[in-house]
């Protein structure tokens, strides 16, 4: 059963982020549409990766895995392979994405399993004192130096294959929280990427953060399902972070299921690994 | 009878080993499959040997087949009969032919030389294969010329030969089975037997016997055990475990990925496990090195999985098809920090299946890692072994959290370590699994003594492990002069050689551990006073079982050590000098 006030989803344990950590703002906006989607925490697992933001799955009462640096993808996809009937939303920062991660994130885009996958994007490596990340817009200016450019967090997500593709802001919780809700009803490979602000480590980016005016993608007009405009509009440059939905299509998802737990009616399997045996019979 | 006629009955051999050789693109396993089948058919007990480099095709391959009446500890060191598909296939085998042994070969490719007492039997099989309208058919031709020139049963063959190839163009299977029955025919008109070789017909039939590799019996195994879940990332020589699951998991309602790399493998597989279903994963040694993190974290996070590591040379890519038994230390200590974890190793293809099961009922209960070493020659070794009794094998489940009133810790420290778990969809069991430290209700930041009353309590749940698993077998006298310790396939060459030296009145005795780690040290110790000098054979530089002996116990072993990437065998044990 779900529970009725989004605080009825947060453990008592307290919250380690710095002071205006952009964690904060993801963490109210998931309890938010958790507590409007009904989701019931017994049926729910919180899979994370390894990060400042990974620590989300402690201050959540839903089951949940602190997983392994880049590997949440996997572990969560595993779990939704083992018990379909379980809501499964995974959630880290933009290291566990696009760098130590970034391999498993193409395929499971491509498979498009049935997951939510929340991105806390900031720019940086929090927790080992802001070294910056792929995703990191400081590296525009780096990138001189062959250092490289940021990755596009939207594009990359498009083309690799994922069939729900959206774009949020910590500091906007409504609209964060709508997207999360959208992105929770949405079946198959569904990822927000959510613009987060680390006060502590990253200003360069902060600064382009702070800015209120965002450019909202305009539901009536953008082509939603339409894979090449969504591209294009995360391709476009702007001096402003766009947020909003990009791309949205149904595809199927892959329908492997393991036989659950617990499962200890043995008779049926008895008689199929008998024939499995009568073929090993020379 | 005369005398010459007597002594020629006597010194029959009705357990032939027949090795085919050619190279990759003859057929030679596929004509090896079909003789192995027939063979076993017939109720003897049979165990193969393949061996081919890497290469689809062109690169030399050999099949060897033997039977016997009785079980069959390993490939053995002597060849009977060579059937040589092709010059090459001659010139890579001729080394092991002796006087009385028997060469089939084709004139038109090969002409053998200075090969003193060896009989020669020429068949023009690139001839009749080619008058038959293919020049692919050698292989069927020189089945049909083993058939009938060794007493082995043609209509078990022909029946084999049309299973194998029912599902192909009618014309295919007519053709195979022509050349076939041409070879036959051949042989029974042409060549005159001089050998002594002959298949023996074993007195009572067995029809409890399956035939099977060492990567199909662990795919049974886990399907036996419960496993309901395998993950893979294509690697030589462990594949076909997932090859060979891919159809039948999903037949019990499992579930077979094929992952993008082998930390995928393990990292789906963890969240199999945390959600409740059983699940493995298979690899070789480079595989092996990329899991270490994830073994790490399962461990940590007490989430049972099952590793399978199908050893071969190593380090780097070292030799994909063949084998070696070196990733016993990456096994046993491969991930940092300190973790309690359970290895495993086969000994043959019945372990193969044995242990898989095994290695879960292990990793259910004690909520850990468990690796199951193989390694190439088990992983295509094809074996007949006592077909499973289903009902009677004991299935070990996880201990699992029974909803109660009072609030749940996942990590409770308990006396024998093992914490009861809950599985997401239990109501009042939600908890984080974190491979951070943690107290027992997941907290963190536990202060100085968390790390230490959690570190005691993930060990002591292998405390009794020792006593709940009986990890060795041991063969020979109660005391002994010499006693040899042996890990993995080497145990079967360890056995032919254990044979020998008490044939020749030497006081031998053997142990083979199982249970490599935690290291079985009361029964290695009890072992060693049982005999006045203490052996370890393994297939690696390193001796890195006789290493971890030294460093747990008190023991200070000799070593006998191959590395040449193809199996030990019984000389190599009983013609060490200074051995006795």
């Amino acid at each position: 059963m779900g529970l009725k006030y989004r605080t009825e989803y947060r453990t008592d344990r307290k919250v380690t982020w710095c002071p205006g950590c952009g964690d904060f703002g993801v963490l109210d906006a998931l309890c938010d549409a958790f507590s409007r989607t009904g989701l019931d925490p017994a049926q729910t697992v919180l899979v994370t990766g390894n990060g400042c933001s990974s620590m989300i799955g402690f201050f959540v009462k839903t089951y949940a895995m602190h997983g392994l640096h880049g590997r949440a993808l996997p572990m969560a996809w595993g779990v939704k392979l083992a018990n379909p009937s379980l809501k499964v939303i995974v959630a880290g920062g933009d290291g566990d994405a696009f760098a130590v991660g970034a391999g498993h994130l193409v395929h499971i885009a491509r498979r498009n399993p049935d997951l939510t996958y929340l991105i806390m994007d900031n720019g940086c490596y929090g927790l080992t004192r802001g070294q910056p990340s792929p995703t990191a817009r400081r590296q525009i200016m780096a990138g001189e130096n062959g250092v490289g450019q940021p990755i596009n967090p939207v594009a990359l997500l498009i083309t690799a294959g994922a069939t729900f593709v959206a774009q949020g802001y910590s500091e906007d919780p409504k609209s964060l929280r709508l997207l999360i809700q959208e992105a929770l009803n949405h079946r198959g490979f569904a990822v927000v990427n959510i613009l987060s602000s680390c006060p502590t480590f990253n200003r360069q980016d902060e600064a382009s953060l702070n800015r209120p005016e965002f450019l909202y993608i305009e539901t009536t007009s953008h082509p939603v399902h339409d894979r090449l405009e969504a591209l294009r509009l995360a391709m476009t440059e702007e001096d402003r972070p766009r947020v909003g939905v990009f791309y949205r299509k149904k595809r199927g998802v892959p329908d492997e299921r393991p036989k659950g737990a617990g499962s200890e009616d043995r008779r049926d399997d008895l008689t199929r690994l008998g024939e499995m045996m009568d073929e090993l019979r020379p | 009878m005369s005398m010459l006629n007597f002594m020629k009955a006597s010194m029959k051999r009705g357990d032939p080993v027949i090795r085919i050789a050619g190279e990759g693109g003859q057929g030679v396993v596929t004509v090896g499959e079909l003789l192995d089948k027939a063979v076993a058919q017939i109720g003897l007990h049979v165990l193969t040997e393949s061996t081919f480099t890497p290469e689809i095709k062109g690169g030399d391959v050999m099949f060897q087949l033997t039977a016997s009446p009785v079980p069959i500890p390993s490939q053995g060191d002597r060849l009977d009969i060579l059937v040589a598909l092709n010059d090459r296939g001659y010139r890579a085998n001729k080394g092991n032919l002796v006087p009385g042994s028997v060469l089939i070969y084709d004139h038109e490719d090969t002409r053998p030389e200075g090969l003193d007492g060896v009989i020669l039997y020429s068949i023009p099989m690139s001839d009749i294969s080619r008058s038959l309208g293919s020049p692919l058919l050698k292989n069927m031709v020189a089945l049909g010329a083993v058939a009938q020139l060794f007493s082995i049963p043609m209509n078990g063959l022909q029946e084999q030969i049309r299973k194998r190839f029912s599902k192909k163009d009618p014309f295919v299977l007519r053709t195979n089975l022509g050349a076939f029955e041409a070879g036959f025919t051949y042989a029974g008109e042409q060549i005159q037997k001089q050998d002594l070789y002959y298949l023996i017909t074993p007195g009572e039939k067995r029809d409890d016997l399956l035939l099977m590799n060492g990567n199909e019996a662990i795919g049974l195994g886990a399907l036996i055990a419960g496993c309901r879940f395998y993950a893979y990332y294509p690697i030589t020589p462990a594949t076909t475990i997932g090859d060979w699951l891919t159809s039948r998991l999903p037949e019990v309602g499992g579930a077979i990925i094929q992952a993008e790399d082998p930390i995928e493998s393990a990292s789906l597989a963890i969240g199999v496990s945390y959600a409740g279903t059983k699940a493995m994963i298979g690899t070789s040694g480079p595989g092996l090195d990329l899991m270490q993190e994830c073994i790490g974290y399962a461990g940590m996070a007490e989430i049972p999985i099952v590793i399978v590591d199908v050893q071969r040379v190593g380090p780097g890519n070292g030799i994909a098809t063949q084998c070696e038994q070196s990733d016993l230390l990456a096994a046993a200590f491969g991930s940092h920090g300190d973790l309690p974890k359970i290895v495993l190793a086969a000994t043959d293809v019945r372990d193969c299946l044995d242990l898989t099961i095994e290695a879960f009922n292990l990793a259910e209960h004690y909520q850990v890692p468990v690796i199951l070493l193989s390694d190439a020659s088990l992983s295509r070794r094809r074996q007949t072994i006592p077909r499973p009794r289903l009902p009677e094998i004991r299935i070990i489940p996880r201990t699992r959290y029974d909803p109660a009133p009072s609030s749940y810790a996942r990590y409770q420290v308990t006396r024998d370590g093992i914490s009861p778990m809950s599985l997401p969809g239990q109501s009042g069991g939600e908890y984080i699994a974190t491979s951070l430290e943690h107290a027992e209700t997941c907290s963190l930041g536990d202060g100085p003594q968390g790390h230490t009353i959690m570190t005691d309590k993930r060990f002591r749940k292998l405390d009794a492990l020792e006593e709940d698993f009986l990890p060795l077998e041991r063969e020979g006298p109660a005391r002994a002069e010499v006693g040899i310790i042996s890990w993995g396939a080497t145990q079967g060459a360890v056995r032919e050689a254990v044979q020998r030296f008490r044939q020749i009145g030497a006081d031998v005795a053997a142990l083979y551990p199982k249970l490599l780690w935690p290291l079985p040290v009361k029964a290695l110790e009890t072992f060693a006073a049982s005999v006045n000098k203490v052996v370890v054979v393994e297939a690696n530089k390193q001796g890195q079982l006789a290493g971890m002996i030294r460093a747990c116990t008190r023991l200070e072993p000799h070593r006998i050590q191959t590395y040449n990437g193809v199996p030990i065998t019984a000389w190599d044990i009983f013609g060490k000098e200074g051995l006795l």
